[in-house]
């Protein structure tokens, strides 16, 4: 049921497009009014939210340590899973992001004749490399709509991307991985009976948002085939804030731009802005030198204690019986001897 | 010997998460904390009450409460306010929870714990949530909640396993952390957590042990070693001036198996002529206040920096313990310390300078004994520990919380002649808990240990069956306390040690008399194979 909702409102965003573009009214506010607005709340909500986490304290120095602590020199220490410098923590975090390094750990536990089985997992890692990545490859071909000249790397990559030159135009690999990639993330929610248990109306909309993005996309490049340099006009217009819809951009493209503008919208308002949270995950980007280095928490503040000289006048009579040395000797026992 | 009781079950739940609701079922939940502990400690609403009871007896202004302190907790960790946020739901983390294996209840998988707090965290501070309501995953803060939370927030141990596994490193534990603090504004807590916190605060220990009594079973484990090695060994106490402060969890000597790593130490200490004391008043190293409350944990950690200073020795040696260890890791020096009366720790014996502990100024005695074997500076005989084929199981907070890997390794190979990892997915930094840890090491929720413990036991069976393994060693006084049960029901005939035990049992001391028990007092040579003996009772 929450992915019907969230499918419907994907479709109904789509229909909403494709209407919008077909009518000569709504393709003024559809093509320059809706991704503005999209953009200023990307761009807005995206720094309000790593303001909000950057100014929130981080007391206590956390990381998870997956590795051997820097300790004696002769044991060799892991500088990647447990870091011991800023260095080393900055790189630790540039695996993480990177190649997803904890996710690359993954085991998957089974219960075979009454015993936990233990196994390799390394799909869910696979399919979330293919989708990320690919959604970057896909994002900087993109460039060529809005920089003019086009820069020499875009070219390269759009030719390395199109490298085995299946159909014309020729089939991007990273439109193939990004929509396997994002099918794979969707059918394991609701094939994995855990995964769809823990599963919302959000995590199905991110999902179903991004497929529509990209089969639009696919879409244009492949069947409803638009006039690219018509596009290229109304990209660089937006990007020079000098607006231009161009009579031969047909109502397709405005479902694409309204789903990547609806995405963009809610992007800083949704799970979506892990992207930015995991570079200030207090367990993956801090050193593990806490012995070494003392971490200082900002908000610290004096506690109640039970201090010494309380708890030795608590106890004096066992403390002497016991013999044990106290701060304010026995002096009745020096007397009495 | 009967086979075990506990089935474990997969869960394969369906429907909506939020609309199921705990059952207090005896066997799974711990007892609430007795009201003069929360009265000693200065602790919210002490009263009679009990989880299974249907009224809870909370303060009429409950929800502001739990409310107002999440939202101070929003604005004082950045943790919580990101792990609220990031969260992708890719089940990454489900099936790494030992609860969540050993229940197969959905509720247990990491993340689902986490939503738990995240749903009200949606609703009453993100726009979205306020907006949209249970479309954007929010959902209303009753009471039924907070049982909820009472319930889960105690079927975790804060072992972190979950957060290796994460993507983001959303830190279950610190979630559970938190939770646990809310929950303790309104004085929803467990007497496992709260009576040990409220003992270590008044004597000094979790046992509540007295310092005379405290002062009677070290001289009582100096008697013992005597009978074993013909040595008397000194034990200092409150001994001002001395080199280094040595702390160690209270189970250690009054605890079993923890006893015999006692006497491990002792044995140490005295053949390396180490200038050390005890400290009657810092006498525990273990800290309950980490399971119930930042503020509690540094008020009873406070003791050891303040007795370290009052007693005006260099530097601090601390004992074999898990939760000790994180907060001695990872909290103490922020917020107890700067440490600056004391100096950089410098072993004695060998001259190596502990620079990984320069500032906080307490090493782990893993560190300090693994580098004296490396110099050369003990005489083992490996052949002592001959009747144990021996495994380690990484506790998760040295494991996690600080990497100390290859330390306790370094030892068992050096006093044991056989010596078998459990398989890698069980170990190291994806070890798996005792499923007692964090407080929840009490009889009252036995069944509930016996199946978070399941995935340890499990491997335990592995090298039990492969390789004959009859001894597990660790480093945490939890797990010497509670992994004794749990093996004597999954894996009957593995017995628990300290690692210091075993190294205590290897160890030639000058003057010796000929050893022919271990410290256990046992035949150091194994009994014949046909006579196993009677079943061992733990307490």
């Amino acid at each position: 049921m929450k992915a019907v909702y969230a499918l419907i409102l994907v479709i109904a965003l789509v229909a909403a497009g494709i209407a919008g573009g077909a009518s000569a009214a709504l393709r003024g506010p559809l093509g320059v009014l809706v991704p503005y607005t999209a953009c200023a709340i990307l761009l807005a909500g995206i720094c309000m939210r790593v303001w909000r986490w950057a100014a929130t304290p981080v007391p206590f120095r956390i990381p998870t340590t997956c590795g051997q602590q820097k300790s004696l020199t002769w044991i060799r220490h892991s500088s990647l899973e447990s870091p011991a410098t800023g260095m080393e923590a900055a790189s630790r975090l540039g695996l993480e992001v990177l190649l997803f390094r904890s996710l690359f750990r993954n085991t998957r536990y089974e219960l075979a004749e009454g015993r936990a089985v233990f196994g390799d997992s390394k799909l869910l890692w696979l399919g979330a490399m293919a989708f990320h990545w690919s959604m970057l490859m896909i994002l900087l071909r993109h460039l060529r709509l809005f920089v003019e000249p086009v820069p020499a790397f875009v070219l390269l990559l759009q030719r390395a991307d199109g490298f085995f030159q299946i159909g014309t135009p020729e089939l991007y690999l990273s439109d193939v991985a990004f929509t396997v990639g994002l099918l794979y993330l969707l059918w394991r929610r609701f094939a994995n009976p855990m995964v769809r248990y823990i599963s919302q109306v959000t995590d199905y909309l991110a999902l179903f948002l991004l497929l529509g993005v990209g089969l639009t996309g696919v879409l244009m490049r492949h069947v409803d085939k638009v006039d690219v340099a018509g596009i290229k006009q109304f990209a660089l217009g937006l990007v020079t804030f000098s607006p231009v819809i161009p009579q031969s951009i047909g109502a397709l493209f405005f479902a694409h731009l309204l789903l990547v503008s609806a995405l963009a919208a809610y992007f800083p308002f949704s799970k979506l802005m892990h992207v930015a949270g995991v570079f200030l995950s207090p367990t993956r980007n801090l050193a593990n030198n806490n012995r070494m280095v003392r971490h200082i928490n900002p908000w610290n503040y004096p506690v109640k204690k039970h201090t010494y000289a309380e708890w030795e006048a608590e106890y004096r009579d066992k403390l002497i019986a016991a013999d044990i040395p106290m701060e304010t000797p026995d002096v009745r026992a020096a007397h009495t001897n | 010997m009967s086979e075990p009781l506990i089935q474990i079950e997969q869960g394969r739940p369906a429907g909506d998460w939020t609309a199921v609701k705990p059952e207090f079922r005896k066997g799974t939940f711990c007892y609430s904390a007795a009201a003069k502990n929360l009265q000693y400690l200065g602790l919210p609403n002490p009263r009679e009450w009990q989880p299974f009871d249907e009224d809870w007896k909370l303060p009429a202004d409950w929800k502001e409460i739990i409310l107002d302190g999440f939202k101070e907790r929003l604005g004082r960790y950045r943790s919580l306010r990101l792990f609220m946020d990031i969260c992708v739901r890719c089940g990454a983390c489900a099936d790494k929870c030992h609860f969540y294996i050993g229940s197969g209840d959905p509720k247990n998988m990491p993340v689902l714990r986490a939503e738990l707090m995240r749903s009200i965290y949606r609703r009453y501070f993100t726009a979205t949530g306020k907006l949209f309501g249970s479309l954007a995953g929010g959902r209303e803060l009753t009471e039924d909640v907070l049982k909820e939370w009472f319930y889960y927030f105690y079927q975790c141990t804060e072992c972190r396993r979950c957060s290796v596994f994460c993507p983001y490193g959303i830190d279950t534990a610190e979630i559970t952390m938190i939770g646990r603090e809310l929950l303790n504004l309104v004085g929803v807590n467990i007497n496992w957590v709260t009576e040990p916190a409220a003992n270590c605060y008044r004597t000094g220990n979790h046992l509540g042990i007295q310092p005379h009594g405290f002062k009677d079973s070290l001289e009582f484990a100096a008697d013992e070693l005597e009978e074993i090695t013909g040595i008397r060994v000194d034990v200092p106490i409150a001994k001002k001036g001395a080199e280094i402060l040595f702390v160690t969890p209270s189970a250690d000597y009054f605890g079993t198996p923890h006893y015999y790593t006692l006497l491990g130490y002792l044995s140490l200490f005295h053949e390396i002529g180490l200038d050390y004391t005890f400290s009657a008043y810092a006498s525990e190293g273990g800290n309950f206040g980490l399971f119930s409350s930042n503020e509690l944990m540094k008020r009873l950690n406070s003791k050891i920096y303040d007795e370290a200073k009052r007693l005006g020795v260099k530097w601090i040696l601390g004992g074999e313990c898990g939760h000790m260890w994180r907060v001695l890791h990872q909290y103490m020096d922020t917020m107890n310390g700067p440490a600056d009366f004391l100096e950089v720790p410098v072993s004695p014996v060998t001259g190596t300078r502990f620079e990984h502990a320069k500032s906080t100024k307490m090493v782990h005695i893993a560190e300090f004994t693994a580098d004296l074997i490396h110099n050369g500076k003990l005489k083992l005989d490996p052949s002592r520990n001959d009747k144990w084929k021996v495994t380690y199981h990484d506790s998760c907070n040295p494991a996690r919380a600080m990497g100390l890997l290859e330390e306790p390794r370094y030892i068992l190979k050096n006093v044991c002649n056989s010596f078998h990892e459990m398989p890698a997915d069980t170990i190291r930094e994806q070890t798996f808990c005792c499923g007692s840890g964090s407080g929840l090491g009490t009889d009252e929720n036995l069944e509930m240990r016996l199946r978070g413990g399941y995935p340890r036991a499990n491997a335990v069976r592995y090298v039990k069956e492969k390789h004959g393994v009859n001894l597990l060693t660790c480093i945490c006084a939890i797990d010497k306390a509670t992994l004794p049960t749990l093996l004597d029901y999954w894996v009957p005939g593995v017995e628990v040690a300290g690692v210091h035990e075993l190294l205590g049992n290897a160890l030639v001391m000058r003057g010796e008399k000929e050893r022919v028990t271990n410290l256990r007092g046992e035949p150091l040579t194994a009994e014949p194979a046909n006579s196993d003996g009677p079943e061992v009772v733990h307490a």
